[in-house]
C-alpha cells in the first residue's frame, strides 16, 4: 500500500515497453543476403531472382521494391547511411540523380563492350549501365472509342484534332518520370518553340493529368477514359488480360527512357553488388528483359516481339535521347510547364 | 464497486495534511517522471525526426542555411494559392459533412433504442478495414465514367473535388464515429431527469444536456478530421483529377522531383491547421466539466418510437452507402476484367503467382498489427492517463498533449521520410532499430497516435477527478485506482484503441513505404504495387484479404468487449 508499491504504471509500461520492443529488434536475423532496390514490376521480381540465384548460388536476393519516385526518394533520403547494396531495374535518369550525389560505385561489368552504346553511362568510369528501354505510347481503347466515334490516332500531332476533346489523359510530369518524358520528348521531336505549342494544343484536349505514369493506360484499359498517354508495359499487361486496348507507337516518334543496373557505394557486400551487376548485363539476363521489354541493351541478343507487345519500338523511339541535356534542364522545363498547365480546372487568375 | 460510487464523499481538503502529502506527493513526482519519459519517448519518435526533415524547408539542396528562399520561392508560385485554398475548401466541407453524418450516427448507436446498435457500431468501421486503395478503386468502379451508378453525379464528374470529398467523408467518418461515440456513450442519467423534472423538451434537453455533454468530444472529431482531410494525399491522388491540393503538391515535390527542401516547406505548411487546432483545443478543453462525476447514474436510453425508427433509417442508409463501397471491391476482386469481362473467378486470391513473397507479406502484417495494438494501445491510454490525471505540471502536460496532436498532421510520406533521416542516421544511437519490424512499429504507433490519444483523453475527461481524490483520501495507491477504477470504466475506449492500432496497422502504406525492407514487406504495400503493374483485381484480392482479416479481427474484439463488458460493466445498468 505504501511508497514502494506505488510505483507509477507509467514508469513501468514505457519500461516494459522499450525492453521489448529492443527485444525484437534483437532477433532481426543477419544473414548474408544482398538488399537489391528496385522499381521492376512486381510479377518480374521472381523470375529475376530465381535467375540471378541460379547462376550465383551463394547469394540471395531481398528486393525493397516501390515505384521509381518512391524508391529513388528513399535512397536519396537513406544517403547517410545506405541500406541498399545494388539497384537493378531503376530509371536511369533516376540513377543520374543519385550518382549526382556520389551514391553510386562505378564498375564495368563483364560483357560492357557487348552493350549498346545507347546503354551506357558513356563516362570513362561509368556509374550505370542500361537493361532494357521503355518508350512512351498511346493506350487507345478501341471500344470507349467506337462509343464516342474517335479515330484511331497514330501520330502526337493527331490527338490535337478537337475530336478529343477531354477524352485524353496523360501523366502530371511534376509526378511522373514518364510525364516528364513525354515533355522532353517532344520537346525534342518538335524543337523547343513547337513543343509548348504542341503541348498548348494538346493541353485543350487533355481531361486530367493523372499523378502516375502508369495510370493513364490502366485507367484506359478500365473505359474510364478512351486514351491515355503512358508506355507499352501496363498496356501489354492489361491487353494479356482482355482489355480491349490498342497500344499506339506515334510515328512521329517517342520519348524513351531505361532501365539500368548500379552499384551502392559503400556496400558491405560489393562481391555480390558486382555478381549482380555482371549477371545483369549477361546475354542471359537480357532474354529475361525481353519476356517484358522489347529493346535489350546488348547487341548481340535477338530481340523477339513479347506478346501483345507493339512492333518497331527502337525503330521509332528518338536518338539521340539527350538524357544528361534533358536531366540539366527538368527544373526549368517542368516550372514552365507547371506555369502554363499546373491548374487545369481552375479558373485561370 | 458501483456502491462505492455512490458515497457522497467530500473532496478530499488539505483537513490532515501530515498524513496524506506525503504518498500524494511521493506518486505525484512518480507520475511526473512518467510523463517525463513519455515526452522523452514522442520527442524521439515524432519531434526529432520531424524537425530533422523539416528543418530542410531552410537549408538549399547543399544542406546550407538559406533562411526562407524556400517559402519566397514556393509562395511566388501561382499555383500555390490554388492548392492552398483548394485544399481548405475540401477540408472544411469535407469537414461538416462527415461531422454531421457522424454525429447523428453515433448518436443513433448510443442514445436511441434501434434494433442492431452494435451491429451498426460495427459496420461505421468499415472504411477503417481496408487499405485506401482499395475504396478508391471501388469508387471509381461505382461512380466512375464506367460507374454502374454514374448517373447519379448528373453529369459531374467524379475525377475532382465531388470524388475528393466522397472519399474523403468515407475516409473520415469512422474517426469521427469512434471519437463521438466515446463522447456520448457516457452520460449521467440524473442529467436527464433533472431536465425531464423541469419540463425540459427534448429539443432543448438536446441542447443544454447532451450537446455540452459531448463538445470535447464533437470538437477533437472536428479538429481530427479536418486536420485528416487537410493532410490526405491518399484520396487526391486516386480520384482527385486534377484538382491539387498540398498533400499532392508535396507528391509532386518530393516524389516527382525530389525536392526534399520544398517537401519541407509545404509539410510545414500542413502542420498549421494542427497547431491551431491545440489552440482551440485547449480553450474547449478549459471550458469542459467532466460528465460522468462519482455520483453518476450510467444513463440508460428509453425507448421512443419515431427517434428510434428515424435513427434506424439514418443508419442504415450510411451502413448500406458503407458496404456497398466494400461490396464494389469484393466483386472487383473475384471478375476477370472490369467492365470488359464480368465472368467470376477466383484467380485473383492465388498470390503464389504475384511476385516472390506469396503470403509471407501477409504474416508480417499480422504482427505488425499485433505489436501495433498491444504496445501501441499500452502506450497511448498511459500516457493520455499521465496527461489528465496529473495536477498542475501544465507545461509538460501541454507539451506532452501538442506532441500527441503532431502525427496526425504529418502526411505519411513525410513521417516515413523523417524516419530515414532520423532513425537511419549513423550518428543516432537508436540507429539499430532501422530496417527491422520494430521501427514498423514505432513508425505505426506513432502515425495514428493523435487519434487514438483523443480517444483516450475523451474518456478520461468524462471520469470525475473525485475517483482519484477519493482514493488518495482512502491511501489507495493511484496504480490501483488506475488498475481498479480507470482502466475497467474506460475499457471500451481501450478495446477501441486496439481495434484502431490494428486495423490502421494493417492497412496503412504512406509512411511504412519508405521504412520496410525485403523481410519486412507488408500485404498492403503489396496490393500496391500489384496495382501498380496494371492488376487492378488482384490488388483488390489483396486489399480483400486485409478487410476479411480486420472484420474477423473486430468480430473477436466484440466477442471480447461482450464478455469484458459483462463482467466489468455491469455498473452501467442500473438495476445492478
Amino acid at each position: 500500500m505504501f511508497g514502494t508499491i506505488s510505483r507509477p504504471r507509467g514508469v513501468t509500461l514505457a519500461g516494459l515497453t522499450l525492453a521489448a520492443l529492443v527485444g525484437f529488434a534483437a532477433t532481426a536475423s543477419a544473414k548474408d543476403k544482398l538488399t537489391v532496390y528496385t522499381a521492376l514490376e512486381e510479377e518480374q521480381l521472381p523470375v529475376y531472382k530465381q535467375a540471378f540465384e541460379a547462376a550465383n548460388p551463394n547469394y540471395e536476393i531481398e528486393w525493397v521494391r516501390d515505384s521509381t519516385g518512391v524508391v529513388t526518394a528513399r535512397l536519396l533520403a537513406e544517403k547517410a547511411n545506405p541500406q541498399a547494396d545494388a539497384i537493378w531495374g531503376l530509371a536511369a535518369t533516376s540513377l543520374m540523380v543519385l550518382d549526382k550525389e556520389g551514391m553510386l560505385d562505378s564498375y564495368k561489368p563483364a560483357g560492357y563492350a557487348d552493350i549498346k552504346d545507347d546503354f551506357k553511362d558513356k563516362r570513362e568510369n561509368p556509374t550505370w549501365v542500361g537493361m532494357d528501354a521503355w518508350a512512351s505510347a498511346i493506350c487507345f481503347n478501341t471500344v470507349e472509342a467506337e462509343k464516342l466515334g474517335l479515330p484511331k490516332p497514330e501520330t502526337w500531332k493527331d490527338l490535337l484534332k478537337p475530336v478529343y476533346q477531354g477524352h485524353i489523359v496523360m501523366p502530371n510530369p511534376n509526378s511522373s518520370g514518364t510525364g516528364f518524358l513525354d515533355v522532353a520528348a517532344w520537346l525534342q521531336i518538335f524543337g523547343e518553340k513547337d513543343g509548348w505549342a504542341y503541348m498548348d494544343g494538346l493541353h485543350k484536349n487533355i481531361n486530367t493529368y493523372l499523378h502516375s505514369g502508369s495510370k493513364p493506360c490502366k485507367a484506359a484499359g478500365a473505359g474510364e477514359y478512351p486514351i491515355g498517354i503512358s508506355f507499352s508495359y501496363p498496356g501489354v499487361v492489361l491487353k494479356n488480360k482482355g482489355a480491349p486496348l490498342e497500344i499506339i507507337l506515334p510515328k512521329d516518334g517517342i520519348g524513351w527512357e531505361m532501365e539500368a543496373t548500379a552499384i551502392v557505394k559503400g556496400t558491405k557486400h560489393a562481391d555480390g553488388a558486382k555478381a549482380l551487376a555482371d549477371f545483369a548485363a549477361t546475354a542471359d539476363a537480357n532474354k529475361m528483359y525481353n519476356g517484358y521489354y522489347q529493346v535489350l541493351a546488348r547487341k548481340d541478343v535477338q530481340a523477339k516481339l513479347p506478346e501483345n507487345y507493339p512492333a518497331d519500338e527502337e525503330k521509332l523511339m528518338i536518338s539521340p535521347n539527350d538524357f544528361t541535356a534533358m536531366a540539366a534542364k527538368r527544373a526549368a522545363i517542368l516550372e514552365e510547364w507547371q506555369k502554363r498547365y499546373g491548374s487545369k480546372d481552375a479558373p485561370k487568375s | 464497486m458501483a456502491d462505492t460510487f455512490a458515497f457522497d464523499l467530500a473532496p478530499p481538503q488539505a483537513k490532515e495534511p501530515a498524513k496524506i502529502r506525503p504518498i500524494v506527493s511521493r506518486e505525484e513526482w512518480g507520475m511526473r517522471a512518467g510523463l517525463g519519459l513519455l515526452a522523452l519517448y514522442l520527442a524521439v519518435t515524432i519531434a526529432i525526426p520531424l524537425f530533422m526533415l523539416l528543418r530542410k524547408s531552410v537549408e538549399d539542396a547543399d544542406g546550407s542555411f538559406i533562411g526562407l528562399a524556400n517559402f519566397h520561392r514556393y509562395f511566388a508560385d501561382p499555383a500555390l494559392s490554388l492548392s492552398f485554398q483548394n485544399s481548405f475548401f475540401i477540408s472544411i466541407l469535407g469537414t461538416a459533412i462527415t461531422l454531421w453524418l457522424a454525429f447523428w450516427y453515433a448518436y443513433a448507436i448510443t442514445r436511441s433504442c434501434m434494433p442492431a446498435r452494435g451491429l451498426f457500431k460495427a459496420l461505421a468501421l468499415i472504411p477503417l478495414l481496408a487499405p485506401s486503395l482499395l475504396p478508391g478503386l471501388a469508387l471509381v468502379y461505382l461512380f466512375g465514367n464506367q460507374g454502374i451508378f454514374k448517373s447519379v453525379l448528373m453529369g459531374q464528374s467524379i475525377y475532382g473535388p465531388i470524388g475528393i470529398i466522397t472519399g474523403e467523408v468515407f475516409f473520415a467518418f469512422p474517426h469521427a464515429v469512434m471519437i463521438i461515440t466515446t463522447a456520448l456513450a457516457m452520460a449521467d442519467q440524473r442529467l436527464y431527469e433533472a431536465a425531464d423534472a423541469l419540463r425540459a423538451g427534448p429539443v432543448r434537453t438536446f441542447f443544454t444536456v447532451t450537446l455540452p455533454g459531448c463538445r470535447y468530444g464533437v470538437m477533437s472529431a472536428g479538429f481530427v478530421i479536418f486536420t485528416l482531410i487537410f493532410t490526405d494525399f491518399g484520396v487526391p491522388k486516386v480520384i482527385g483529377g486534377s484538382y491539387d491540393v498540398l498533400a499532392t503538391d508535396i507528391y509532386q515535390q518530393v516524389i516527382g522531383q525530389f525536392n526534399f527542401q520544398m517537401g519541407a516547406v509545404i509539410g510545414l505548411l500542413l502542420l498549421a491547421p494542427t497547431v491551431l487546432s491545440f489552440a482551440a483545443d485547449r480553450i474547449t478543453t478549459r471550458r469542459q466539466q467532466s460528465m460522468v462525476s462519482a455520483r453518476a447514474v450510467p444513463l440508460e436510453p428509453k425507448p421512443r418510437r419515431a427517434v428510434d425508427r428515424a435513427c434506424f433509417a439514418f443508419c442504415l442508409v450510411i451502413a448500406v452507402f458503407l458496404l456497398g463501397v466494400m461490396g464494389m471491391a469484393a466483386f472487383g476482386s473475384v471478375v476477370k476484367f472490369w467492365p470488359y469481362n464480368l465472368s467470376l473467378t477466383l484467380m485473383h486470391y492465388d498470390f503464389g503467382k504475384l511476385g516472390t513473397d506469396g503470403w509471407n507479406p501477409f504474416w508480417n502484417s499480422l504482427k505488425l498489427s499485433a505489436f501495433t495494438a498491444v504496445f501501441g494501445t499500452a502506450i497511448v491510454f498511459a500516457g493520455a492517463y499521465l496527461v489528465e490525471k496529473i495536477r498542475g505540471f501544465g507545461i509538460a502536460r501541454s507539451a506532452v498533449h501538442l506532441l500527441a496532436m503532431l502525427p496526425l498532421a504529418t502526411p505519411g510520406l513525410v513521417l516515413g521520410l523523417s524516419y530515414i533521416f532520423f532513425f537511419n542516421s549513423p550518428d543516432n544511437p537508436l540507429n539499430f532499430l532501422y530496417a527491422t519490424l520494430t521501427i514498423l512499429v514505432i513508425c505505426t504507433i506513432t502515425h495514428f497516435y493523435t487519434v487514438c490519444h483523443l480517444t483516450a483523453v475523451t474518456a478520461l475527461k468524462q471520469l470525475d477527478a473525485e475517483f482519484e481524490a477519493v482514493s488518495a483520501s482512502l491511501k489507495v495507491p493511484v496504480w490501483r485506482t488506475f488498475l481498479r477504477v480507470t482502466v475497467p470504466v474506460c475499457l471500451p475506449a481501450i478495446l477501441d484503441i486496439a481495434i484502431y492500432y490494428f486495423v490502421n496497422a494493417m492497412t496503412t502504406v504512406s509512411a511504412v513505404i519508405f521504412i520496410y525492407t525485403g523481410s519486412t514487406k507488408l500485404m498492403a504495400i503489396n496490393a500496391l504495387n500489384t496495382d501498380d503493374a496494371g492488376n487492378s483485381a488482384a490488388a483488390c484480392a489483396m486489399g480483400m484479404t486485409i478487410v476479411v482479416t480486420c472484420a474477423l479481427v473486430r468480430g473477436l474484439h466484440a466477442l471480447a468487449g461482450r464478455t469484458f463488458l459483462a463482467r466489468h460493466q455491469a455498473w452501467r445498468r442500473r438495476s445492478a
